[in-house]
């Protein structure tokens, strides 16, 4: 067990690493200028000069990323020689156009991400997997094809369409529904649950009718074939109650996938959830590694998509550990 | 007779109800048929069976793969309640009909007082749950016990099905127990609520031959215990001659000859029962090739209308007319020897004679 976390860890950093050092390459050789960005509208040469110093890009390459990389460790000094402040551990660096640390901008952005991201997991979660199941107990009749249906509809929705489509039936027409606001971003604020919940369920929804088709299937398919294993009528044999043997047999064995997807899945939307956070204006993640990406934003960028694979790599851990707490087979070593 | 739905047209006729002169057998099964619907047509896995069975004895249900064997303990279980299947006819157990038993009644006799064991024990044991807590679980659905009593039933009767250090095997995954051992764990939460019948399907199959016989001596040893009745569905002869009081054999969901032991053995009636003994490896066959029976069994979709083995028949010729393929012969039970054959006591005695 500790020895697994050690080398999860290990390949954890080199990931990382590694996941940094192409985005910092990719964004070198892209057409952004910071620099003229930064100086703003009448630029003299002279001018653009100076704010490649300040921005550090005056620098090769290597170094600028070695800079970069000690500031996961320990503080650092930004700036130009002269106007130079401190960026406090873990620095990742100042916007490029705000001169914020990078880090007050994930940390004010990260609270949109994840209340999108609960809301929507547990929604589609929930659906999927249960109508999934549903189909499968179901197999064949009106009611399966009925559920297989709607999620070939909702899988080929696209959140824009969807997004839209829900804006303007509550928010606009129906009026059930207040405008997504930025004031809240979390269940425990001032406002108080309810508020936190009404205001992020379009996007919630939005999200699970596209991401529950994936799962309605995946749970379908497993559950019917697990249906159809032998344990499952030794189950019966027994007398056990179906619903012990739909749940207690039959669920536990055929979940595993259904965990592995919902491990990338968390991963990817806790990196934020580029489009719907576009579409309903919420400020997470998405949305900020969006603007800095066209602005150039050369350390919002960054910081966002290191972010980003870490939270891939820590949902896949969890999901091995999962793994091993469902099957006994895959105990590990 | 009880009959859930009449038989589709077109089917052929099954034996109407026989006169209840058998009533009061512990099970009694009548014109048992099983068919299922499928995009090809209506398969007719089982055709009207007919068989009984008392405390004590063992019945063995012999036949190829697809003649019917699992369909018919199945349909005993009713583990096909609540599928497409069409299961008619009776089954009298304890002078319960478990035919038209509901599946919520039928759910307190499993375990309880029919207990099954299963072919493959690895894919038949749950691979996410320590053996000793599927074999409690079935103690527990059936007792009103505490998890901690239910823990030493399972240790006791793991114990009595001769696993050893019973009480550490407890707590270890199907994974963990090597194949002998996983179908004693299987006989062993077949048995712990101490069932009066015991269905057994294949329960040697995916043993090697030396394990194979300690299970047998396993299970006629805890039949004897318990006065419990077993139905052992095998394809293997040898395990009938070797446990079995009376057998069936079956082709094509059908009953093709049945009896006692010695008789199906010693005084077989049926071509087909010959053909099963005749294809049986020898240690002292001198050409060292084996003698299958030729041909195939019938399409389930399309049974024939005479006799369902008069296409691979070689003596089909011998009872003459044709009546062999033009004419299905009935079950004819003479001193408790049943036959489902065209051709005569006096012509099967020459064809048993002249091989």
């Amino acid at each position: 067990m500790i020895r697994f976390i050690f080398r999860r860890t290990g390949s954890l950093i080199l990931l990382l690493v590694a996941v940094s050092f192409i985005t910092f390459t990719l964004f070198q050789l892209g057409p952004a200028d910071p620099a003229s960005a930064a100086c703003g509208q009448e630029c003299t040469p002279e001018r653009v000069a100076e704010a490649r110093v300040a921005l550090g890009m005056d620098h090769p390459f290597l170094i600028q990323y070695i800079d970069y990389m000690r500031g996961l460790v320990s503080p650092r000094m930004i700036g130009a020689p002269g106007a130079e402040s401190i960026c406090q551990w873990p620095c990742l660096g100042k916007s490029f156009q705000t001169n914020e640390n990078v880090s007050d901008i994930i940390a004010r952005s990260l609270p949109y991400t994840l209340s999108m991201a609960v809301g929507a997991l547990v929604l589609w979660t929930v659906s999927g997997v249960g109508l999934g199941l549903l189909a499968a107990l179901r197999k064949g009749s009106a009611t399966d094809k009925f559920i297989v249906g709607a999620a070939s509809v909702g899988v080929s929705l696209p959140i824009p369409v969807t997004g839209l489509f829900l804006l303007l039936v509550f928010v606009n027409q129906l009026h059930l529904l207040p405008f997504t606001t930025n004031e809240i971003n979390s269940p425990f604020g001032p406002q108080g649950p309810w508020a936190w919940v009404l205001n992020y369920l379009l996007p919630w929804v939005a999200l699970a009718v596209l991401f529950s088709a994936a799962y309605i299937r995946v749970t379908r398919t497993n559950m019917i074939e697990t249906f159809s294993e032998d344990f499952i009528r030794t189950a019966r044999a027994k007398g056990l109650a179906p619903r012990t043997v739909t749940f207690k047999h039959g669920v536990r064995a055929g979940i595993t996938p259904v965990v592995t997807m919902l491990g990338m899945d968390i991963g990817l939307l806790l990196g934020g959830a580029v489009l719907t956070e576009q579409i309903f204006s919420v400020p997470g993640l998405g949305f900020t590694a969006v603007r800095a990406a066209i602005s150039g934003d050369l350390p919002v960028t960054m910081a966002i998509t290191m972010l980003a694979a870490f939270f891939v790599i820590v949902a896949n851990v969890v999901v091995d550990l999962a793994y091993a707490a469902i099957d006994p087979r895959v105990r590990l070593q | 007779m009880t009959q859930l739905q009449p038989s589709p047209a077109g089917q052929p006729a099954t034996r109407t109800a026989q006169p209840a002169t058998r009533t009061g057998a512990f099970l009694d099964v009548r014109n048992l048929s099983v068919k299922f619907p499928t995009d090809d047509g209506l398969v007719s896995a089982v055709n009207g069976m007919d068989f009984s069975l008392e405390r004590g004895q063992t019945l063995g249900i012999v036949g190829e793969s697809g003649s019917g064997k699992s369909v018919t303990s199945q349909a005993l279980m009713g583990l096909l309640k609540g599928t497409s299947a069409r299961v008619t006819g009776q089954a009298l157990f304890q002078g319960k009909d478990l035919v038209t038993l509901p599946e919520s009644g039928m759910r307190q006799l499993r375990g309880r007082n029919i207990g099954m064991i299963f072919q493959d024990p690895l894919s038949a044991l749950h691979p996410f749950y320590t053996v000793g807590h599927q074999i409690a679980e079935a103690y527990l659905v059936h007792n009103k016990a505490s998890k901690k009593q239910a823990r030493t039933a399972a240790v006791d009767m793991l114990g009595r099905v001769g696993i050893p250090s019973p009480e550490q095997r407890y707590d270890e995954y199907p994974h963990h127990f090597s194949g002998g051992m996983r179908q004693r764990a299987m006989i062993a939460m077949a048995l712990i609520c101490e069932p009066e019948l015991l269905i057994a399907d294949e329960p040697t199959t995916a043993l090697d031959v030396t394990v194979q016989a300690q299970i047998l001596d396993l299970m006629s040893e805890l039949q004897e215990e318990t006065n419990s009745a077993l139905i052992l569905i095998t394809h293997d002869l040898g395990v009938v001659a070797e446990i079995c009081d009376s057998v069936l054999v079956m082709y094509g969901g059908q009953c093709v000859e049945s009896g006692p032991v010695d008789e199906i053995f010693y005084d077989t009636q049926h071509p087909y029962t010959l053909g099963l003994l005749k294809s049986m490896p020898t240690l002292s066959s001198s050409s060292g090739r084996l003698n299958p029976i030729p041909g195939q069994p019938p399409s389930l979709l399309d049974l024939p209308k005479g006799c369902i083995f008069s296409a691979r028949c070689e003596y089909a010729a011998l009872a003459g007319d044709g009546v062999c393929a033009s004419q299905r012969p009935e079950l004819v039970v003479e001193d408790g020897h049943g036959k489902r054959c065209h051709l005569r006591g006096p012509q099967i005695v020459t064809i048993r004679n002249t091989r």
